[in-house]
């Protein structure tokens, strides 16, 4: 076993695993305090990449770029909760899949309206763009390490934000009694606007972080979107902490199963079959996880305590 | 007034013979939704060029040219090519970007008894036991291109190489390809997920080619990916430590989002193609100078293809002076590849695959600094597929 | 929350033999109009509609399997394609070994063995998730089921043999006495006459001791368990009905595009069968089949017309789940109450 690789790829996987949470930590909240099923969740994180991409060409500057992208996002979470969401609360879980379904193809295809289909390649500043050497000779790239810091003091913020202020003590109450937070007099509506715009920024964000590397792309949200899904609900949906260990078990999953899973299957099998086979088994591992996983236990694996 | 109104009768006589079914109906089936709709427009705008230098009309039939959207899914893409073949009644079914869709739709479009023309699909499947007497190409076999680059990386004395490609019918085939002509070690293959929802982010897959201690790495990344993975390369510190082998990677489509996004590290990379930009012939010089005019930006690999079907159906149609029932004409003529080919001269296989040279070219900034590709040298020489040898056509 | 019926407005339909109604009307018209259309499109000289009517009927039976568990039981499975992969496959599969050699065990291109072999895979796969999907609830089980889809998604993508993510060209159709599926016309009937047997299988099983449990669980669980009824066992049995019907709706969707990828079983295809259940109208017997018949008129047509189609047939999408609660059934008894 090479440990510099084994190093590398955990830290690889950390990174998806703070993209996942990203996502995550949205979804989670908006369907704990809410009790809404948002698929197009993932078009935040596609908005956020290719807003983010023009100011950046706009300003020159990607971290201006990030910076000014935000407010725009919360602005389209804001008005994507107004026209549509807020009417659909009342509703049962189905309806709430396909409305938001409905919600993807109109994002996908308005951002293909308006960007064109090629996609937008996001340049850095030169200081972001190169590696650094980390202890025991692992050099490792700086951007992704910044998606990791961030990633982390994100988790950090929103712990604070849910455990330490009013707002975290009415989405706590909110996520285990809706009825009663309303009861106290609290403004409902403004509550459910202001959480559902910071799980838009939350998720356009991840978008941001990740459109350097890959590259701003019409339905980039479809795919990690699942993922994010399977997240919160090995998770336990409504639990910050269920989101966080979730997804960097993840992450850590997949990036060591794209990795590896090769390898130990040229064991029993030949090569090309290996090869062809792997990709898609370690597309799997994540699924067969959660079916394990529910299969024990029912409501995931930090379920919030009262519901 | 008697002269418009004569102007008017024969502009009625023409619309009536147009009505009459003068026109040669052609069915092109590209993607133009998804990310990959980049690919399909290039080729679109190629069509349209090529429609409007042959003035609309292929000898005296006029020009339909109906697109399809395959949504880059082999399912969809078979449904539009029953569409074509059977509601529009087309004569010749064509485009194809991706193996998968062009195998998934192969049988819709020959068992409706319709020329099936690929203009840039080349699995190995349908060059050999599944070959047939109504398909053409007008691109390449899949494994032709990643052989020629074997054969550059084995002049240039690399002996070793990881291999990166999408998990689809094409990306098996140009593995194969090159793994058939490089002489060196192969320290390890990646085949990564493929399709609408395709795998982006290599980190994995390029840390475990670092690790590797290839000399080189040799990728097949068409598309959006392209540009993805040129970056994370660059991202990842490998540029200048382990060199960049590509097919269908760094193409037309990738280089201004590159050249935009001031990823300088591109410039200088090579490629091996059929074709080039510089290619210096009169159709070529045509197309190239057109398609800049028209559309402000170089024409891609994939629209020189679409431009050469057009010409290669033209050669068709006119040698059967507009007779769209006599298909054995038409397939005589195709067969000649008797037409102005963008890439220059060269023949048609038994396999109907096209027998033709191969360049190494290089990325550089052309005389106004837009980044471009030229040639550097020629690999093969007329070059001949390997599964010719398995179609039972002679 | 999850306990409001999915249509409040519609009145349960009443059976086909207790008086016309204008459901009862809007059924005999559907189910006549895809009898009639087809044969005469295709001998007015438009095969493609014959096509076009044949992967409509083959959705159809499969929305209307969605719609058993969906629509009467409450269970929003959101793995339904999974099913109608297996059942391809159970064709592709075999049709591939007899063809190419090699697994002489399952090298068949008897159609009777096909079937056989899409039910009893669909059922078992069925069974076997369905016995753990059904331990969860609301979110959880549209969630998980999903899961499952996608690990059988990406099974058949692992598959090499079977073409992997590229799919595979299925040679050869399934061998049937007497009908011969080549034909475009003997296989639409084929399929025609099979979703006649979903409609008559469904409607039986709704109205019988069965039914009335699995609809009582939906409204109210406690109350169905607390009279003595184990209504997991009921939800179970439900589930692989459910299943194998969707499998079956599989083998004659891989024996008309002759043509199988993994694409079939996506998310998506998942998400689109339930909308046609909610388009046409959910726990009402026709609905489903009106439900396919617009939402695929509709994809036809829009795409045709531009290639954003996207985003009116997204927008349409959620007008639908705003507004046409109790789907297309839904106005029609609405229209049948107001004109008597």
């Amino acid at each position: 076993m090479d440990w510099t690789l084994l190093l590398i790829q955990m830290l690889n996987g950390l990174q998806l695993g703070v993209l996942l949470f990203l996502l995550a930590s949205g979804l989670t909240l908006v369907f704990g305090i809410m009790d809404f099923v948002n698929l197009a969740h993932g078009s935040f994180y596609m908005v956020g990449a290719f807003v983010c991409a023009s100011l950046t060409f706009f300003t020159g500057n990607f971290l201006i770029g990030v910076i000014l992208a935000i407010p725009v996002v919360a602005l389209v979470g804001v008005i994507t909760e107004k026209i549509v969401v807020q009417q659909l609360y009342a509703r049962d879980h189905l309806d709430h899949v396909l409305a938001t379904f409905g919600l993807i193809l109109c994002f996908d295809t308005l951002v293909h309206m308006i960007w064109g289909a090629q996609g937008i390649a996001v340049p850095l500043p030169k200081w972001l763009d190169g590696q650094v050497e980390l202890f025991g000779g692992i050099v490792f790239p700086t951007f992704r390490l910044l998606i990791i810091g961030t990633g982390l003091t994100i988790a950090f913020g929103l712990y604070y934000l849910v455990n330490h202020t009013r707002l975290g003590m009415l989405i706590r109450a909110g996520a285990s009694n809706r009825t009663m937070v309303s009861a106290l007099g609290v403004d409902i509506q403004l509550l459910f606007s202001l959480v559902f715009a910071l799980g838009a920024v939350l998720a356009g964000l991840a978008g941001m972080l990740i459109s350097p590397i890959t590259e701003a792309s019409i339905g980039m949200g479809n795919e990690i979107i699942i993922t994010a899904f399977v997240v919160i609900i090995v998770g336990g949906i409504g639990s910050m902490k269920g989101a966080f260990i979730a997804a960097m078990i993840i992450g850590l999953i997949d990036t060591l199963g794209r990795s590896f899973l090769d390898d130990m299957f040229k064991v029993f099998m030949s090569a090309p079959a290996a090869e062809t086979s792997a990709p898609a088994v370690s597309a799997m591992l994540i699924y067969i996880l959660m079916a394990a996983i529910l299969a024990v236990r029912p409501q995931g694996l930090f379920p919030p305590k009262v519901r | 007034m008697l002269k418009r109104t004569l102007l008017g009768v024969s502009l009625a006589s023409l619309m009536a013979a147009s009505a009459w079914g003068a026109e040669v109906k052609i069915g092109f089936v590209t993607t133009l939704t998804t990310p990959a709709a980049v690919i399909g427009k290039d080729m679109q705008d190629a069509v349209n060029l090529a429609v409007e230098h042959m003035g609309g009309k292929m000898g005296d039939l006029d020009i339909n040219v109906i697109f399809e959207d395959d949504g880059f899914k082999p399912e969809i893409g078979k449904q539009k090519t029953d569409k074509l073949v059977k509601q529009d009644d087309v004569t010749f079914v064509t485009g194809f970007i991706w193996s998968h869709v062009l195998l998934a739709s192969r049988k819709s479009a020959l068992d409706g008894g319709k020329f099936l023309i690929s203009s840039n699909a080349g699995p190995s499947q349908l060059a050999g036991k599944l070959c047939h007497e109504n398909f053409f190409s007008t691109s390449w076999q899949n494994d032709q291109t990643p052989m020629a680059m074997g054969e550059v990386l084995n002049q240039q004395g690399v002996n070793s190489i990881y291999v990166m490609a999408p998990n689809y019918a094409a990306g098996k085939n140009m593995v194969a390809g090159v793994k058939r002509t490089f002489k060196g070690e192969i320290k390890g293959t990646d085949f990564t997920k493929w399709g609408k929802d395709a795998q982006l982010d290599f980190s994995a897959e390029l840390a475990k080619a670092k690790a590797s201690g290839a000399e080189g790495i040799f990728v097949f990344y068409p598309g959006k990916a392209g540009g993805a993975f040129i970056k994370q390369y660059q991202q990842q510190g490998l540029q200048g430590k382990v060199p960049l082998y590509s097919v269908f990677t760094v193409d037309a489509i990738a280089l201004p989002k590159l050249q935009a996004a001031k990823f300088e590290g591109v410039l200088g990379s090579r490629m091996t193609q059929f074709w080039d930009p510089t290619l210096d012939n009169p159709q070529n010089k045509k197309f190239v100078d057109g398609f800049k005019a028209k559309y402000g930006k170089y024409p891609s690999f994939y629209a020189a293809q679409s431009y050469d079907t057009m010409y290669l159906i033209k050669s068709a149609v006119e040698a059967v002076n507009g007779d769209l029932s006599n298909m054995d004409g038409m397939r005589a003529a195709m067969k000649k590849a008797n037409f102005p080919s963008v890439r220059g001269e060269f023949t048609y296989g038994n396999n109907h695959m096209p027998v033709q040279n191969f360049y190494l070219r290089e990325v550089v900034k052309d005389g106004d600094g837009t980044w471009t590709t030229k040639v550097v040298k020629t690999v093969f020489e007329n070059h001949q597929d390997v599964y010719a040898k398995d179609c039972p056509m002679k | 929350m999850s306990d409001t019926p999915l249509n409040g407005a519609t009145p349960r339909s009443s059976g086909l033999l207790s008086g016309w109604t204008a459901t009862t009307w809007a059924t005999a018209i559907c189910l006549v109009l895809l009898a009639v259309v087809p044969p005469v499109s295709f001998y007015a000289g438009q095969p493609f509609h014959v096509d076009l009517a044949t992967r409509l009927v083959c959705l159809s039976i499969a929305a209307v399997s969605l719609n058993l568990i969906l629509g009467y039981g409450g269970m929003v499975s959101f793995g339904h394609a999974a099913f109608i992969g297996i059942g391809a496959y159970s064709v592709g599969i075999p049709a591939y070994h007899a063809t190419y050699g090699e697994f002489d065990l399952i090298a068949s291109y008897n159609g009777w063995f096909h079937i056989a072999l899409a039910l009893v895979v669909s059922a078992i796969f069925a069974a076997i998730t369905g016995a753990i999907s059904l331990r969860t609830r609301g979110v959880y089980f549209i969630m998980i089921t999903m899961a499952f889809g996608q690990m059988v998604f990406f099974l058949f993508v692992s598959m090499e043999t079977y073409g992997g993510d590229d799919g595979l060209t299925i040679d050869v159709r399934s061998e049937l006495p007497l009908i011969d599926l080549d034909k475009p016309l003997q296989l639409y009937f084929l399929c025609y006459g099979s979703l006649l047997g979903a409609l008559f299988i469904v409607h039986r099983m709704v109205n019988s001791r069965f039914g009335m449990a699995i609809q009582g669980a939906k409204g109210n669980e406690l109350r169905m368990q607390s009279i003595g009824y184990n209504t997991y066992v009921y939800r179970l049995v439900a589930y692989i009905i459910s299943g194998a019907m969707c499998g079956y709706a599989g083998f004659l969707l891989g024996n008309f595009t002759t043509f199988i990828s993994p694409e079939m079983m996506d998310w998506t295809r998942s998400g689109e069968l339930m909308f046609m259940v909610i388009l046409g109208g959910a726990a009402t017997l026709v609905g489903p089949i009106l439900g396919a018949v617009a939402f695929i008129l509709l994809e036809e047509i829009l795409s045709g017309f531009t290639i954003y189609w996207h985003l009116p047939f997204g927008v349409l999408l959620i007008l639908c789940v705003l507004f046409a609660r109790g789907g297309l059934m839904g106005f029609v008894s609405q229209w049948g109450r107001r004109n008597g």
